[in-house]
Order: structure tokens, then C-alpha cells, then sequence
């Protein structure tokens, strides 16, 4: 019983005291550090189960840490969205731990301790965003996830720390346009609390220092989630980060920032408000069918798998920034959908990437021939997140495609339609290019027999990394299979009352 | 207009000097020049935050010293700046220290890789 008040605090709590203590559990002996992250992220996953489950049955789950009650103090709010991203985070954060061991061994076998630690100190920024009720608390945590973001991503391969420098500038830049937003919504409310930001807000929507502040809030929060015209810093950095890094975070801060969003327009402001009063609602529809068909024609000319994969995520972000912008329950219910789904399978497609990268040493598609015959469990769990990405019947990308269609169709807005099934056409011929890469693709054997021989060795990934592996691609089936129970208990109290 | 930018010179000030990071950030060359230019945008805002805590007519610091009125307190707030606007920036300075720190050890590693901080030069050496 009283594990399970504390629950929300502990979602927190657990990983930042873990990440602390890994240090010292490194120096006593570095191979305890894989044991102990996976065994803190797995009491936190537990922690955020629980919480998703009393929320299903007994509504919003408020915690007050230190017993101050808001808007004095700093409130965690634990309703629907957020429950179910928390449980998305600690699944995916998860999933990568148990993924990791042999990636990084190999990857950076002398940064094992501190790599693990900033993984830690990642999980708890991301999970701190998403649980607060507050908003200056969401910059720190916003910040304390982007800084772990930096270093994790600087510590990859050849290039990266420039690619983590260009991120640090930009992401700054979006973290900082929040902290004026909260500074100018302070100014006239004298209040950080999301809920009584709420309650105080609608006598102040015309006051041009709320419009001000609102316009801050979605530059910085667009910035920080890659957005079409502020993508630029995306590609570089997911392509460099080390395997296990890119498939942490690539699935998750962008859509946290989405998240994010999602608060500010609908928490702290009214739909009323984000859809009437100001042109949100085209501005999002515009950029977000720019970032969809941006995406998909930047992700064909790759030849590099990760980057390729970059560009998809751009184009997801597309899909759900648009689906928002579309303002209907529908629509709003299909980007929530796909909010969840597409941290299924960008995780699902960068394990993948980091397996492919373990075992070749490379990410370049050309250097992909005849993988089906010397990895066939990976390239099946590969073509099952693919016929997601895809959008084919029953995985769990048709769904939240469906509805996102539908509720495009309901708005009557074809444009949007007309970039969402391009988008599929082209992820059909980027996965298909693979296929027929690693199914068809021979070696050359112009006589090249010790090359032959070399390529013999490659055999199927090591156990730890291709379960977790598989078990995505099972679970792109069971969201896609049961995602009604999923639509109905959960999604449809999140969706906002327009 | 001379009165309008007088009676808001606090905010003139922040976006200049925002305006000035910002800059820096974007347009200059040098990898260091770019944090510097960062943490000047950062400043910027902590002097925003700062700004907005003030109040005319002669407040001063929250010290509670002379408040005590036979055993009670007495406090008219008008007397007082608001504190928690410098609370949120103490925050805020440990989050941008943090900041700084990672980008100039960042700014480390590429100089280690690539003995120079030009970022056309390592752009050109990179590719």
C-alpha cells in the first residue's frame, strides 16, 4: 500500500539514486554495472505499470513531493498521456539496458562505467518531463535530459562530437525559448503549475505577453522535437551516437518534445485557445506535411541505414505534428496512437541498426549483401517493424495511420492524406531496397576468396541483443492486435475535449 | 517612442544582449566564440528573470528581520521583491554551468580530434 502511493516519485526517484551509485558500483567491478542498471529500470518499469494501472482504474494520480500542496509546490500529475508514456519509457530504457551489454563492450569498452551512468541520468530527465506538473521543473528536467543526450551522443563514432556540438547549440536555443515562455506566463500569472496556469490563463488570452509566450513555447518545443525546419541537428547526431545511445534516445526525446507539446496546448492553454484563437492549427498541418514528404524523399537518397532511419523519424514527427494540427478527436486520437507506436518501431529499427552494426562494423546499406542468410532472426525482426513503418494490417502502424487518415479525410484536408500514403509508398521502397540488398545482393567473387571467407563468420547476433530484438517486433503485432482494449481504456481519456 | 523605450529599458536590455548570443551562436565560426555566445544568450534571460522580480516604490530584499511585531509577523509584500523569480534563476545557473561544461569538453574532443576549433576547417577535413 504504500509503495504504491509512493509510486510516482519512486518512477523517478529510482533511476536518478541508481545512476548516482553506478560509479561506485563500476569501481568496486565494472561487469556489475549491466546487472544493476537493467535491475533499477526494472523496480521503475514495475513502479510505472502500477501507476498505469490505478490510473485505468481510479483516475489522475496527484503526488506532492514534500507534502506542499500546489501551486506552492511542486506537483507530480499522472493522467492517461502521461501514464502511458512513462510505461513507454521505462519499457523502451528498459529493453535498450538489457540490449546493451555487448554493444558497448565492444563500442567503448573503456567508458563501460560512465556510459552507463549518463544512461541513467538520460531515463530519469525523460521520465521527469513527462510526470511533472510543473513547468519551470519541466525545463530542469528537459535540460538534465538533453545534457545526458549531448554526452551520450559525443561519445560515438568518428564525427560525433561535432554532431553533439551542433545539438548542444540548437537544443540550448529550444530549452532556452522555453524558460521565456515560462518566464513571460510567470509574469502575468505568478504561477509555475500547470493546472492553476489553467485556471488563471483564460482571462488573460488576449494579453499579447501570453501570445508571446505561447509563440516561445512552440519554437523552443519544435526545436527540441526536429520539426521540419528545425530538424537540421537530428540526422547528424542519431547517425553518430553509439548503437545503444541512438536506439535510447532516437525513439524517445523526440517524441517527449511531442509530449511536451501536447501539455502546453492542452494543459496549460485550452484546445480553445491553441485552435481558435491563434492559426496553430494550419501552421501544424503545413509543416508537418512538409516534414512528412522531406523526410521521405531525404530518407531515399541515404545510402547509410541509421541516417535513413533519421529521416524516418523526421517524417514521424511529421505524422503526428500534422495529425495534431488537424484538430479533430479523430485525428488527435490516431497521433496519440502513434505517438506510442512509433517508440515501438524507431526502437524496433535501431536495435536492428545497432545489431547490423555489432556484426559488420558498418551501417552502410552496401555492406549489407546476403545478411538474410548469415542473420535471418534479425532480418525477420527487421521486416516486421518494417511492415509497421509501412503501415500493412494488423502491426501497429495501419491503426494509428487509419485514424490519422480518417480524421484527415474528416477535416477534409487531402494534402495531408495524399503526404501520409506518399510517405508509405516510399517506406515501401526503402525497406523493400534492403530486402533486395541483403536477400539478392551477392558478394563479388572475382576471386576475392579470402573476402568469401571472412564473410562466413558472421553468424547471428548474440542472444542478449536479438531477444529484446525480437520482442519488439512481437510487440509491433500485440499493439497492432489489441489496440482497441488499448484505444478504449486509455487514448480516448487522453484526447482533449475540443 | 524615446519614453516607450525608457520605461521598458529592462526588456531592451535582455533582447539585445539575447540578440547578441544569438548571434554568436549562429553566425560565428570559432567553436568557442559559439559558447560564448551561448552563455551570453543564457545571461540574458537569467537578467529577463531578474527584471520581471523587481517592483517600483522602493522594495527591497525579502530579509525578514524587521517584520517581527510583538510575536507576529507582519508582512506587506509590497515592501518586498518577489524572491522566487531569483530561486528559479539559481536553478537555472546550475542547469547553464552544466551546459557550459559539457560543450567545452565536448569542445575537447574536437580539438583532440582535429587540433583546431575553425568549424569550416574541420568540416573540411571530415569529409
Amino acid at each position: 500500500m504504500m509503495m504504491t502511493q509512493q509510486a510516482p516519485v519512486l518512477i523517478v526517484v529510482i533511476p536518478l539514486i541508481c545512476a548516482l551509485i553506478t560509479p561506485l558500483i563500476g569501481w568496486f567491478k565494472k561487469e556489475l554495472c549491466y546487472p544493476w542498471v537493467s535491475f533499477a529500470l526494472f523496480l521503475s518499469t514495475i513502479c510505472a505499470v502500477s501507476v498505469l494501472m490505478t490510473v485505468i482504474t481510479q483516475g489522475p494520480v496527484h503526488y506532492y513531493l514534500g507534502s506542499w500542496l500546489p501551486p506552492w509546490g511542486i506537483e507530480y500529475v499522472v493522467d492517461h498521456l502521461n501514464a502511458l508514456m512513462l510505461v513507454l519509457i521505462t519499457g523502451t530504457a528498459l529493453l535498450v539496458a538489457l540490449y546493451s551489454r555487448r554493444s558497448i563492450e565492444l563500442e567503448l569498452p573503456d567508458k563501460i562505467i560512465y556510459f552507463y551512468t549518463v544512461y541513467l541520468l538520460q531515463v530519469t530527465g525523460f521520465l521527469g518531463i513527462v510526470i511533472t506538473g510543473d513547468v519551470f521543473n519541466l525545463y530542469v528536467f528537459l535540460e538534465i535530459a538533453s545534457l545526458a543526450g549531448y554526452a551520450l551522443i559525443a561519445v560515438g563514432e568518428e564525427g560525433a562530437p561535432l554532431a553533439s556540438f551542433r545539438y548542444i547549440i540548437l537544443g540550448t536555443v529550444g530549452a532556452c525559448f522555453y524558460l521565456i515562455g515560462v518566464g513571460y506566463l510567470y509574469m502575468v500569472t505568478g504561477s509555475l503549475n500547470m493546472a492553476d496556469l489553467a485556471k488563471i490563463l483564460p482571462e488573460l488570452y488576449g494579453s499579447k505577453v501570453v501570445l508571446v509566450a505561447f509563440a516561445f513555447f512552440m519554437v523552443g518545443i519544435a526545436l527540441k522535437m526536429a520539426l521540419f525546419p528545425l530538424h537540421v541537428w537530428l540526422p547528424d547526431a542519431y547517425t553518430k551516437a553509439p548503437s545503444v545511445a541512438s536506439a535510447l534516445i532516437a525513439p524517445l526525446m523526440t517524441k517527449i518534445a511531442i509530449y511536451v507539446m501536447l501539455r502546453i496546448m492542452f494543459t496549460v492553454f485550452r484546445p480553445y485557445f491553441s485552435f481558435e484563437l491563434m492559426p496553430l492549427s494550419n501552421i501544424m498541418v503545413v509543416t508537418g506535411i512538409a516534414a512528412i514528404i522531406f523526410g521521405a524523399v531525404m530518407a531515399l537518397a541515404q545510402v547509410d541505414f541509421k541516417r535513413m532511419l533519421c529521416y524516418i523519424v523526421v517524417a514521424e514527427v511529421g505524422y503526428i505534428v500534422g495529425g495534431v494540427g488537424l484538430a479533430n478527436e479523430v485525428a488527435i486520437k490516431g497521433a496519440i496512437l502513434h505517438i506510442m507506436n512509433d517508440v515501438v518501431m524507431t526502437l524496433g529499427l535501431f536495435m536492428v541498426a545497432g545489431i547490423l552494426t555489432y556484426k559488420m562494423k558498418s551501417h552502410n546499406l552496401k555492406d549489407f549483401k546476403g545478411i538474410f542468410k548469415k542473420m535471418p532472426f534479425t532480418m525477420v525482426a527487421l521486416i516486421m517493424v518494417a511492415l509497421s513503418v509501412i503501415g500493412v494490417p494488423p502491426t501497429c502502424g495501419f491503426f494509428s495511420k487509419w485514424y490519422l487518415i480518417h480524421g484527415a479525410v474528416i477535416n477534409g484536408n487531402w494534402a495531408f492524406v495524399a503526404a501520409l500514403l506518399f510517405s508509405s509508398l516510399v517506406n515501401i521502397i526503402l525497406f523493400f531496397r534492403i530486402i533486395e540488398i541483403g536477400y539478392y545482393g551477392e558478394n563479388d567473387h572475382d576471386g576475392n576468396h579470402e573476402q568469401a571467407a571472412e564473410d562466413v563468420h558472421i553468424k547471428e547476433a548474440p542472444a542478449s541483443m536479438l531477444i529484446p530484438t525480437i520482442l519488439i517486433a512481437m510487440i509491433t503485432l500485440l499493439i497492432g492486435i489489441y489496440n482497441q482494449p488499448i484505444i478504449i481504456s486509455i487514448i480516448e481519456h487522453a484526447v482533449p475535449k475540443l | 517612442m524615446i519614453d516607450f523605450i525608457v520605461s521598458k529599458y529592462n526588456f531592451w536590455i535582455y533582447i539585445v544582449l539575447m540578440m547578441i548570443g544569438f548571434y554568436a551562436m549562429i553566425a560565428k565560426n570559432n567553436l568557442i566564440k559559439k559558447i560564448v555566445g551561448m552563455n551570453i544568450f543564457q545571461t540574458a534571460i537569467i537578467l529577463f528573470y531578474v527584471s520581471i522580480a523587481y517592483k517600483r516604490g522602493g522594495a527591497t530584499l525579502p530579509i525578514l528581520s524587521n517584520a517581527d511585531m510583538h510575536g507576529r509577523h507582519v508582512i506587506d509584500t509590497a515592501q518586498y521583491l518577489n524572491p522566487l523569480p531569483h530561486v528559479l534563476m539559481l536553478t537555472a545557473i546550475v542547469v547553464m554551468v552544466a551546459t557550459l561544461g559539457v560543450a567545452l569538453a565536448v569542445a575537447i574532443m574536437i580539438y583532440r580530434k582535429y587540433h583546431t576549433l575553425e568549424e569550416d576547417e574541420i568540416l573540411k577535413v571530415s569529409k
